[in-house]
């Protein structure tokens, strides 16, 4: 099933492409080089004096000179360390108001996420769309930046939205609302997951974003906008759709399903995943999935639906419509 | 004090039990007020612990050692993930680090027992009975849902993933008892060791004259009276929560999730340091002796670890940088936590002031003590890192964070409990360990450590969160993740080497006698291992090396003090 991530770059948290990710990266560079020189001078004295001042085989027994303590040396390296800690303060403090308060332009896209136990909710309040597990953003330019700001909620427990190569990671916690920020600048799939352990499948939590430039963002746009096209031929998987438990929990616009306890599913084939980026969307693995999700993500909180085999294929049928 | 107690038992019934040799040795050690026994038994009690929850460990590691790993359900995996933490920290690290303080404390002070045997007695068996709980919780904790699970909330246990909705039966119960049970006798035992460091110290012992070891155990102590109620009270209202309809908790009724993370790391923070201190007094005995050395800036040494205890009180919320703090709030934490950093910066400068000139030993104790200053410097610095608020919005709840902190769990406490077992268990025993098994054991663990830690900060940097049960092929982790697994097998074999060495050695090793390591603190002047009583007549001190006025008539300590 991890086939699906072939293609994509690691999730190095050293290879930015957006402002937030971008700035972190220098200032931990900066900590980085500033801790790696004091290791290498305290590292070097430590092994220094292991080396020089062990005990040789032919020593006399008699004991070394013993030395109580020095006061110059004392002060020498406190004030040392409190220099180091004022610099490396100042250059934290800059880094931190210049990531928590951006200036919002007034094209910035506004996203609200929510997060359940084990999936991800996007709806998009300025474009009317609701899809889940898959962030598209338009790409930002420098000249004419256009950020995503994310609102994050949580319908239930803990958790914690991260994109590595695109923002530190900010909690989404019930009953309080954080925000955050992101303005990518190199179009490509971007894979991060849920960083706050969320309960059985934190694990399988994933999430993707999908940075294409504006022409095609627009387009996508235009395209979730849609009621999906209605099909004749899968009209008996509808019919089950429709009168099953799945309606408790999905949405799919047109029909009677407005559940929103699970994702909404009126554009699922344009997803490139399934089960929050457990397996890729293709028929077969959809098939599993409905059959009893419990087979690709124990623990997910959707039931087996246990519909026979030529049911089972017809509501696939349906899903595979929903474009 | 031994004798106050034989009044307590009629007569008749301890000479039935004595006439059982099994039942009479174990009526002995159930009834006990000697803190050198209950130090023991601490001690015993935490190793056991180390060695499930090691094995906790290495399942863990098991099912990651390759990706879409298929060893352990998702649910077991995070039972294996909770009870590990909750286990190392409250059922190893706290009753081992009391254990030796315990042990030493009294001694190191020319006293015959701590200030109250019995409350010392009462706070180990509440430990006991606590730990046992938290094991229990795996065949009764789904209560009357079915069959046996335990805690799968995390250590930390963040809110609202432990109110009734999100986790029904008994597990999260068992997990709040058994640390408020404990807590509880952590807290008796720090003030028995307050009492005792005050009061009942030998004739000429300042405090100005107390071991090193026993000034840390007092910081440790005041800041276990501290840290401690918090996290009961948390653990009270969670309680109410669960049973009694409150919503301190409850979001879906109101309730905060981040206030029980306030509440968690004001106390969690603390704990880091109530865990390391105690590994500071290890090695801040240990060096200057393997050196042959007085320590170096005694003062400044007591001085920076009472600068800790401070500042780790203020300190919390830099494991809550991500919930969205103001960046004032930001601000201040990652101050604070960088502060935190001078202090415990002298401290290695001072050890390594106390090697400087010295003639090193490199006994097995020693060599515990050598790496434990690497890796705690390497612990420190990328703590430096993580109180860099932006640097942690990356790593916080990553690898990265489990290998900065099991650099401090393991690189720098384990290592210094190992160091310290080496160096005292000829005192509690009257044998030596091996010192060619240690050196095994010492290596091994040391390999071992290296490729399970070193790595995880990078799977950490690739994006790889903590507390996942399995993850992708294809993200840049299988390598690491690999190595990570074959480090946990290795250190394996290296506590394994420990083991056959302290079984071997109680049975067979060679004889200790009373100073073994030609040290220089009173527990050293009496009998390998010491007699009930500690000391046939109370000791009289000069200076704070009491052994080495004795050996060095013409050079004595209290000439420089």
């Amino acid at each position: 099933m991890g086939d699906s991530n072939s293609k994509i770059p690691v999730s190095s948290v050293f290879d930015p492409v957006s402002t937030p990710a971008h700035e972190i990266n220098v200032i931990a560079l900066f900590s980085i080089g500033i801790t790696a020189v004091i290791f290498v001078i305290v590292g070097g004295l430590l092994t220094y004096a292991i080396v020089r001042f062990r005990r040789h085989p032919d020593d006399d027994d008699r004991e070394p000179p013993q030395v109580y303590g020095s006061n110059p040396i004392e002060f020498a390296w406190t004030t040392v360390p409190v220099l180091i800690v004022l610099v490396l303060f100042l250059t934290t403090a800059r880094t931190i108001y210049q990531v928590q308060a951006p200036t919002r332009p007034p094209d910035a896209i506004s996203v609200r996420v929510i997060a359940h136990q084990w999936w991800w909710e996007f709806r998009y309040p300025d474009l009317g769309i609701v899809t889940a597990n898959e962030l598209h953003v338009p790409l930002s330019d420098r000249q004419s930046p256009t950020p995503t700001f994310l609102a994050l909620e949580s319908a239930d427990v803990a958790h914690s939205f991260w994109v590595p190569r695109l923002a530190g990671k900010t909690d989404v916690i019930p009953n309080r609302k954080n925000e955050m920020w992101i303005d990518p600048h190199v179009a490509g799939t971007y894979l991060g997951q849920c960083a706050e352990y969320c309960g059985t499948e934190h694990g399988l939590m994933l999430l993707r974003v999908i940075v294409e430039p504006r022409a095609d963002f627009d387009r996508w746009v235009a395209a979730q906008k849609q009621p999906p096209a209605v099909d004749a031929s899968v009209a008996h998987g509808r019919q089950i759709f429709e009168s099953t438990a799945c309606v408790n929990c999905h949405t799919i616009q047109g029909t009677a399903a407005v559940g929103r306890f699970g994702p909404d599913l009126t554009h699922l084939m344009t997803r490139v995943t399934i089960g929050a980026g457990v397996a890729m969307n293709t028929r077969d693995h959809l098939r599993v999935w409905v059959d009893d999700p419990n087979v690709m993500k124990p623990g997910a909180l959707m039931p087996a639906m246990n519909l026979g085999d030529k049911d089972l294929d017809d509501l696939v049928a349906y899903l595979a419509t929903l474009h | 004090m031994a004798g106050s107690i034989d009044h307590e038992i009629p007569l008749s019934a301890t000479e039935d039990l004595q006439s059982l040799p099994v039942l009479g040795k174990l009526h002995e050690w159930v009834v006990t007020v000697d803190h050198k026994r209950l130090g023991i038994m601490y001690i015993a009690g935490g190793l056991v612990f180390f060695l499930v929850a090691g094995l906790q460990a290495a399942t863990i590691r098991l099912q990651l050692a390759f990706p879409d790993g298929n060893i352990v359900s998702p649910q077991v995996f995070n039972r294996l993930m909770t009870v590990h933490g909750t286990a190392m920290v409250f059922l190893v690290g706290m009753p081992i680090l009391t254990g030796f303080f315990n042990y030493l404390v009294p001694l190191m002070v020319g006293a015959r027992d701590l200030a109250f045997p019995r409350l010392n007695a009462f706070g180990f068996w509440l430990w006991l009975f606590g730990s046992l709980l938290l094991y229990f919780s795996y065949i009764a904790g789904d209560g009357l849902y079915g069959a046996g699970s335990a805690p799968d909330v995390g250590w930390f246990a963040y809110a609202p993933l432990t109110e009734l909705p999100f986790s029904r039966g008994n597990s999260t119960d068992y997990w709040i008892l058994s640390i408020l049970l404990t807590s509880v006798g952590t807290t008796a035992t720090a003030i028995n060791l307050i009492a005792t460091a005050f009061c009942m110290r030998c004739e000429g012992m300042t405090l100005n004259k107390m071991p090193v070891l026993v000034w840390l155990a007092i910081v440790v102590a005041f800041m276990m009276i501290v840290a401690l109620p918090p996290l009961s009270a948390a653990q009270a209202m969670l309680l109410a929560d669960r049973f009694l309809g409150a919503h301190f908790f409850d979001t879906q009724a109101g309730g905060s999730a981040i206030l029980w993370q306030h509440f968690f790391w004001i106390f969690g923070h603390p704990e880091v340091y109530i865990l390391v201190i105690p590994a500071f007094a290890f090695a801040s005995e240990i060096i200057p002796v393997f050196s042959r050395k007085v320590i170096f800036g005694y003062s400044v040494m007591v001085a920076a670890s009472c600068g800790i205890a401070f500042i780790s009180m203020s300190v919390w919320a830099h494991h809550m940088f991500s919930v969205g703090m103001t960046p004032a709030g930001n601000s201040f934490f990652a101050a604070s936590s960088m502060m935190v950093g001078v202090p415990t910066g002298i401290k290695i400068f001072n050890w390594l002031g106390t090697m400087w000139g010295g003639k090193l030993r490199f006994q097995v104790p020693m060599l515990f003590s050598l790496a434990f200053l690497f890796q705690f410097l390497i612990a420190g610095l990328t703590g430096i890192m993580l109180a860099v608020a932006p640097f942690d919005w990356q790593t916080t709840d990553t690898y990265f964070v489990v290998a900065h902190f099991h650099y401090v769990l393991v690189g720098a406490i384990v290592f210094m409990i190992f160091a310290a077992i080496y160096y005292w268990f000829p005192k509690v025993t009257g044998r030596m360990l091996s010192e060619k098994l240690g050196q095994w054991h010492f290596w091994l663990f040391l390999i071992g450590f290296h490729m399970t830690f070193d790595t995880m900060h990078f799977s950490g940097l690739r994006g790889m969160p903590r507390r996942i049960y399995t993850y992708q092929p294809g993200r840049g982790l299988e390598t690491l993740n690999l190595i990570e697994s074959i480090g946990a097998l290795v250190q394996g074999i290296g506590v394994l080497f420990f083991v056959i060495n302290v079984l071997r050695s109680l049975r067979s090793g060679d004889i200790a006698g009373n100073d073994p390591w030609d040290a220089w603190t009173l527990e050293w002047s009496t009998t390998s291992p010491p007699p009930e009583y500690n000391f046939a007549t109370p000791p009289v001190v000069r200076s704070r090396r009491p052994l080495w006025d004795l050996k060095h008539p013409e050079d004595p300590d209290w000439k420089y003090e």
